[in-house]
């Protein structure tokens, strides 16, 4: 597939990343197991009548979509493609907390409405006006990256010229509660905490003035082992003409669990004399947190500097005009993205 | 002709009124509905509304899966598992990555049947199940079963959830990323759902009747079904029976409310119109349409005014199969492929069951009885909260 280029990243997440003043600087560490986002004053983004009624996720969205469209000077994007993992799970509790109270009685359909996983979605869609192509994904932790390969697929085939792509996830009152028990009782546990947040991206087919960065490869694929991840990687890097010694640095999903074994793997093999990043120590592990790892890297690209709170080692290159991110939930819904400076 | 064609060389389905794509064949051909009280699930609604469901309770779908008894499959996975295998079976896959080979499922309410079961007591036993909520799940056991490692994807658009998988399947071979991919979608009935449109006081306590003047609203469903769909590369190369190709696709979003449709039905007649500009017909080329068809209210119309924006007052034939099958959300799209494949198979169209008046604003008649006749080009709409649209067409050469 043919590159396509990113015009503006914007992130809701743990961390203080919507005001793009300063790139992971003062970045607060977490002791509890919930890194809840930081919101900003959605009164700048949506009226106060309609934010009312809308789930944390929903708000974030819409936020996040509204800003990277504006960054990207885009008012309307040919195809709103969105990714997430639980989706709307605040309004889905709510609903089923109703139904459970008062054995299926009394209830009111505002919160059914609202839980279908395409809400994100479809409130861009309609809060923009925007009749063009509209599909969500919900991959587990691969959602974001199907939005961006659907993207990517869109502005290949020409059947669009502008994309706004982007994950959000919400935390929740109830279910996670019960998930951060589950996670507990395992033997090797992920020990980031458990976030949320919205990212949202404009790309575009071609190059256009405030492009920074883009998108050559990505490749999602369900299965894989210790063992193969190594060709796995290089394989991928072979359909771009790059070996792993083009890759200035690489970009982990990493978390803590037992799975963060194909991540070492590479660490010690093909990259280890790359620099190598971690980022869900900053915005909590949740289906869409790669999509925090997207905008770091983008932001590496633009800034030319890794934050010192991202690295995994030492090593440091002149300059990172070549992005590779890895990410898997539990050894499933894996994806390799490539970004490049432009 | 388009280039790189996408073929379908297999397809497997579960649904209401039988568990086989040849069960389905013979129902829909003696006009047998899958209508009828709910029996699976203990809902207060049981005497209020009427059902597409499948009779098996999840211990026999399990069973027929060999799956041991502390599984932890909700029913939506069961019923995609057993359509998604039907369907390799049907296309004659022995070895499944011979060639590059994907899974893009869809689901709206994945595993919410057993959560709505654990929610409020999870304790360290059913916490196990936790996992299985997730949309992702019933994919990632699909995936399992068939053996899929490569490219895997889930999409939820609401109710037209299936008909955007089977659209990201035809794209990636068109684009020569894939060379075959499972693409359909699943949606067990759950108490969530029904208590969400019992709110929306969109469900029909008697038959639905699409299309018709005094329709009521819908009645849910449960079903799964999957197509192979394969390039023109691979059907050469092993010699494959090409049962029908997809010849266009449309998506497009009505923005006009999170669950109605607009009057003027914008999104629909969009769809429509892309996925004939992608097949590259006009539309009088579509000899049939298997419509949305809810027999909700407010879609009926829309949809119907959708389909006279385009052909004014010669609207070809069409029916909607929902009278047979229920509302299978986010299954729909799916079952409704398979049914336009047969369609153009058997050069038959099949019954709006239960039509009696056309809608005054509309004078649209649909077809009520078994037809026979030469088909070449079917189009299958399906619709979803979100004003999420999407529009296939199938052809037969």
């Amino acid at each position: 597939m043919k590159p396509c280029y990113i015009n503006s990243a914007v992130s809701i997440s743990a961390q203080d990343t919507l005001d793009n003043s300063s790139f992971l600087e003062n970045t607060i560490s977490f002791e509890r197991k919930l890194a809840k986002a930081i919101h900003p004053n959605y009164r700048s983004f949506i009226s106060p009548i309609a934010s009312r009624r809308m789930a944390t996720g929903v708000k974030m969205g819409i936020a996040a979509a509204k800003k990277a469209l504006a960054l990207a000077e885009l008012e309307t994007p040919d195809a709103i493609i969105t990714g997430t993992g639980i989706g709307c799970i605040e309004d889905s509790e709510k609903f089923l907390n109703a139904i459970l109270d008062n054995d299926e009685e009394f209830l009111t359909p505002t919160s059914f409405i609202q839980s279908t996983h395409n809400t994100v979605g479809a409130q861009i869609a309609l809060t923009l006006k925007c009749k063009g192509y509209n599909v969500t994904y919900v991959q587990g932790a691969a959602s974001f990256e199907s939005a961006v390969l659907d993207g990517q697929l869109l502005l290949h085939e020409n059947e669009a010229k502008t994309v706004l792509v982007g994950g959000t996830d919400e935390l929740g009152k109830y279910l996670i509660n019960d998930i951060i028990l589950a996670e507990a009782a395992k033997k090797q546990p992920i020990t980031t905490p458990f976030g949320e947040g919205a990212h949202f991206f404009s790309l575009s087919q071609s190059k256009q003035n405030n492009s920074f960065a883009a998108i050559k490869g990505l490749k999602i694929f369900n299965k894989t082992t210790p063992e193969t991840i190594k060709t796995k990687v290089e394989d991928f890097l072979k359909e771009y003409a790059l070996t792993t010694e083009d890759i200035d640095a690489i970009v982990l999903g990493k978390n803590g669990d037992a799975f963060d074994e194909l991540y070492q793997t590479l660490q010690d093999s093909s990259f280890k004399s790359t620099p190598q990043l971690h980022y869900k120590h900053l915005c909590g592990e949740f289906f869409t947190a790669s999509a925090f790892g997207f905008w770091t890297a983008t932001n590496i690209i633009k800034q030319n500097h890794i934050p010192e709170v991202l690295k995994l080692n030492t090593i440091n290159k002149s300059s990172y005009k070549n992005i590779l991110l890895y990410n898997q939930l539990k050894g499933h819904q894996h994806s390799f993205t490539l970004l490049t400076s432009c | 002709m388009l280039k790189n064609r996408v073929a379908i060389t297999g397809m497997g389905i579960i649904s209401s009124i039988g568990t086989t794509v040849e069960a389905n064949l013979h129902a829909l051909l003696n006009s047998k509905k899958g209508i009828a009280p709910i029996v699976n699930i203990d809902t207060r609604h049981k005497n209020e509304i009427k059902v597409g469901e499948i009779l098996q309770t999840n211990a026999e779908l399990a069973k027929s899966l060999h799956l041991n008894e502390n599984h932890n499959y909700s029913r939506t996975a069961l019923l995609g598992c057993i359509a998604a295998q039907q369907a390799v079976k049907h296309a004659n896959i022995d070895t499944i990555d011979a060639f590059r080979t994907g899974l893009i499922s869809a689901t709206s309410v994945g595993g919410m049947d057993l959560t709505e079961k654990h929610f409020q007591n999870y304790n360290e036993e059913s916490r196990k199940l936790i996992n299985s909520h997730h949309a992702v799940d019933s994919t990632e056991k699909i995936a399992a079963l068939l053996g899929i490692t490569d490219f895997t994807s889930t999409i939820s658009t609401a109710c037209s959830s299936a008909a955007n998988a089977i659209m990201l399947g035809a794209r990636l071979i068109k684009s020569g990323q894939l060379d075959r991919v499972i693409v359909g979608g699943t949606d067990g009935l759950a108490k969530f759902t029904i208590n969400g449109f019992k709110t929306l006081m969109i469900l029909s306590d008697t038959d639905c009747t699409p299309f018709d003047a005094n329709r009521k609203g819908l009645n849910l469903g449960e079903a799964a079904a999957y197509l192979v769909l394969e390039s023109d590369a691979v059907v050469k190369q092993d010699n494959k029976t090409v049962l029908g190709y997809l010849a266009g696709y449309g998506n497009a979003n009505d923005a006009f409310h999170q669950t109605a449709s607009s009057e003027n039905g914008e999104g629909a007649f969009l769809a429509m119109s892309k996925a004939l500009k992608v097949a590259e017909l006009n539309p009088e080329d579509i000899n049939y349409i298997n419509a949305h068809g809810t027999a909700t209210p407010n879609n009926d119309l829309s949809e119907g005014k959708a389909i006279k924006r385009i052909y004014g007052d010669s609207v070809p034939d069409f029916s909607s199969t929902k009278a047979f099958t229920g509302h299978t959300l986010a299954a729909a799209g799916a079952i409704e492929a398979v049914y336009s494949i047969l369609a153009l198979q058997n050069n038959v169209m099949f019954p709006n069951l239960n039509f009696k008046t056309a809608i005054p604003e509309l004078s649209m008649v649909p077809i009520t009885e078994v037809t026979k006749k030469p088909l070449n080009y079917v189009l299958s709409n399906s619709f979803g909260f979100g004003g999420n649209c999407s529009t296939l067409i199938f052809s037969k050469n």
